[in-house]
């Protein structure tokens, strides 16, 4: 026993050494700060689905939108990143019973846990990104992928020299056919002759599975391929620039955000951007004036500018080619072509 | 008896240092990227023990851990490393939803009938890995991870065919009658999702220690753990054994999928990967030294790492990863108990300079 306390002591020693000494200066809460010289105390809430709010897509684009939200009002934000499916209620409880004014699900898979407490909870306020969920406690933001797509359909049917093009999805689920039918019409329409490769990875999270499917569509004789499929299309991207470095004239379209600022310029050709960002922030900013639109479903597009393409699309798209985007771009917000949407 | 002493004294000693040091270099990763170790760590207590609905929710965490240690452990036993639990599990909650939407059953013997034939499939699906590695001598590990995969793609394939529920990534719920959830209990503790499992995963607690210990088939499977050509030897019928351990195994494997099913989701989500709680069980059976008092142990301690991580968010911003920094280097100083082993033996050694080298070279092997 006494063997025992002699080494048990230093070790509570050491640690209680080691908490003291840290507890003085890194105990400022930065949000807390903040919120001390905003002169409004909203407090906002987010929790990611599986992933991570660095997986450079949604959660990511969402955390900025709230992030810019407190640089610009002061107001108290904070995300949980569940690590399974079974987090995903608590985390959200963990804001709606600490008084949050206003709780964000990013993504479709949070759908029924939102469902869920916006039904226990009535008095909370929830929203939810790229699902409907239809209770007048809820704000429901979704995109309109497939004219977004379809813009990044018509560059890519005008900038193909194969005449092949590929497409590659996560798993096949509505909001991803969304991209592969607007991206097939967009495609079709200045194209018509070209032929388009599709392939679903089955998995968002799966950077070998990128690779593969890119080597097989690559190979197939593709020589541009859009890709929706999360942290997989990684995989995509690298595969492209090992072509591209044995001089193999390959193109990417990235996908969520501007991915030409992650994976350069060598490859990206332009990326279809879903501005979660701004979505998050518009319907926070209308809690805050009192308009939050509980019970509907704010559906963004180009008119909206909830999508578009890559404000650099011009580095490696050519400008004719920008030119016709323009035209359809037009054409779709006037609401002469009506985009599928399966 | 000194020996044996020494030994039951290190297996508790060892266990105890690792979380200590755990907990130390998880603060040591806290204090290096800004965060304050105190103010997380009695955040994460505040967690676990806050509210009812915290209690509730943590035992829900806790009994797949406890289940999935125990599916590691048995097969632990028998000399064979099941890192197949994932696959087993995703086999429960496959019966259990077959049973709990297809079928129409009186509510007290629907979610009965649903865990046992969820428990069944888990079972045999143990059983098929414990088949071939007894009579044909296929490497467990190999034939369990490539099961794994065929269970997660299969209940795909069920679900999309058989049960989809149309815009979703997900099978249609369950029948109301197939739930095993405790209503009254839920409402107590603040809708936390607690069911009947939890009864459950005491009695195969219970079931694990006493099989083990003071059944004949338990002994067979101990011995034929320890060696395996003594077995042969004595003439008892190893694979005969392997099967039916891995059986045993995939049961409780199955279990967690259908209290998944049943109790908490009351669906099966098409998910891209394995939920991962039969690797935890490979922790919680390390760390428990595969007894059932250990093990249950074991799991609770890493039910509150695991739950209380979001705690430590919430509470003091600290990234989740921090949490699986602790468990990751707990699990590290168990596996590694020379280690440890290796600094209790300096740290006594300089006690006992002057005292006989027996001992020294007993724990020198230990070492």
């Amino acid at each position: 026993m006494r063997k025992l306390m002699k080494l048990v002591v230093p070790m509570v020693l050491i640690v209680s050494l080691l908490l003291a000494g840290c507890s003085n200066d890194s105990n400022t809460n930065t949000n807390e700060e903040s919120n001390a010289d905003g002169n409004n105390d909203l407090k906002f809430g987010m929790v990611t689905d599986l992933g991570s709010v660095n997986d450079k897509s949604f959660n990511q684009s969402a955390w900025e939108g709230l992030q810019q939200l407190q640089e610009d009002k002061g107001y108290e934000v904070r995300y949980l990143e569940p690590k399974s499916d079974g987090e995903v209620v608590p985390n959200l409880l963990e804001f709606v019973n600490a008084g949050y004014d206003l709780t964000w699900g990013t993504a479709a898979t949070l759908q029924d846990a939102i469902t869920e407490i916006a039904s226990s909870h009535l008095d909370t306020k929830l929203g939810i990104v790229d699902a409907v969920v239809d209770m007048p406690n809820v704000a429901s933001v979704t995109f309109k992928e497939e004219e977004g797509s379809f813009l990044v359909g018509v560059i890519a049917g005008l900038t193909t020299e194969s005449n092949k093009v590929g497409f590659v999805g996560g798993m096949e689920i509505p909001v991803i056919k969304r991209f592969e039918s607007g991206f097939k019409a967009g495609v079709e329409a200045v194209n018509p002759d070209a032929e388009i490769i599709i392939n679903y990875t089955g998995d968002f999270s799966r950077v070998d599975m990128g690779k593969s499917a890119a080597s097989t569509i690559y190979d197939a004789g593709a020589d541009i391929i859009f890709h929706a499929s999360g942290l997989t299309g990684n995989g995509i991207f690298n595969e492209a620039q090992e072509r591209f470095e044995s001089g193999d004239r390959v193109w990417v379209i990235g996908v969520d955000m501007d991915q030409s600022l992650t994976f350069g310029d060598d490859v990206t050709l332009t990326s279809m951007i879903k501005k979660v960002d701004e979505a998050v922030y518009q319907v926070s900013e209308q809690l805050e004036q009192g308009e939050f639109p509980g019970g509907e479903e704010t559906s963004l597009g180009l008119k909206e500018d909830g999508v578009d393409i890559a404000p650099t699309s011009d580095k490696n798209v050519s400008p004719e080619v920008l030119d016709v985007v323009e035209e359809y771009r037009q054409k779709i917000i006037d609401g002469e072509i009506e985009v599928p949407t399966n | 008896m000194k020996i044996r002493k020494i030994f039951q004294y290190d297996s508790l000693l060892v266990p105890i240092i690792a979380i200590a040091l755990g907990l130390i270099i998880g603060a040591l990763f806290m204090l290096l990227g800004g965060y304050n170790p105190t103010v997380a760590y009695v955040s994460m207590i505040e967690k676990v023990i806050g509210s009812s609905y915290d209690v509730g929710e943590l035992l829900r965490t806790i009994a797949p851990l406890i289940l999935s240690g125990l599916a590691v452990a048995i097969a632990f036993k028998v000399g064979l490393f099941n890192i197949g639990v994932d696959g087993q599990i995703i086999m429960g909650s496959l019966g259990a939803l077959i049973v709990g939407t297809q079928l129409s059953l009186p509510s007290i013997i629907h979610g009965i009938v649903a865990v046992l034939f969820g428990a069944l499939l888990g079972g045999l699906w143990g059983a098929i890995a414990g088949y071939l590695k007894g009579s044909k001598g296929i490497n467990e590990v190999i034939t369990t991870i490539m099961l794994n995969y065929i269970a997660l793609y299969s209940s795909h394939m069920m679900i999309r065919a058989f049960m989809p529920q149309e815009g979703t990534q997900r099978s249609e719920l369950i029948k109301e009658s197939a739930s095993i959830k405790i209503n009254f209990l839920s409402d107590m503790m603040g809708g936390a999702r607690i069911h009947w499992g939890f009864l459950i995963v005491i009695l195969v607690l219970v079931f694990y220690h006493y099989y083990l210990n003071k059944t004949k088939w338990g002994y067979e499977i101990r011995v034929t753990g320890l060696n395996i050509q003594a077995t042969k030897y004595a003439g008892i019928n190893s694979s005969k054994i392997m099967v039916r351990t891995m059986f045993i195994s995939g049961l409780f494997g199955g279990l967690i999928g259908t209290f998944n099913v049943l109790g908490v989701f009351n669906y099966m989500a098409i998910s891209a990967s394995t939920s991962g709680i039969g690797f935890d069980g490979i922790a919680v059976a390390l760390l428990g030294g595969n007894t059932a008092i250990g093990i249950l142990l074991a799991g609770i301690l890493f039910g509150i790492l695991t739950y209380g991580a979001q705690g430590m968010s919430f509470g003091a911003g600290v990234p989740n990863e921090i949490g699986d920094v602790v468990i990751s280097a707990i699990i590290f100083f168990v596996s590694a108990p020379g280690i440890i082993k290796h600094l209790l033996y300096r740290f006594r050694n300089k006690q006992k300079r002057t005292e006989n080298t027996d001992e020294t070279t007993k724990s020198k092997k230990g070492a």
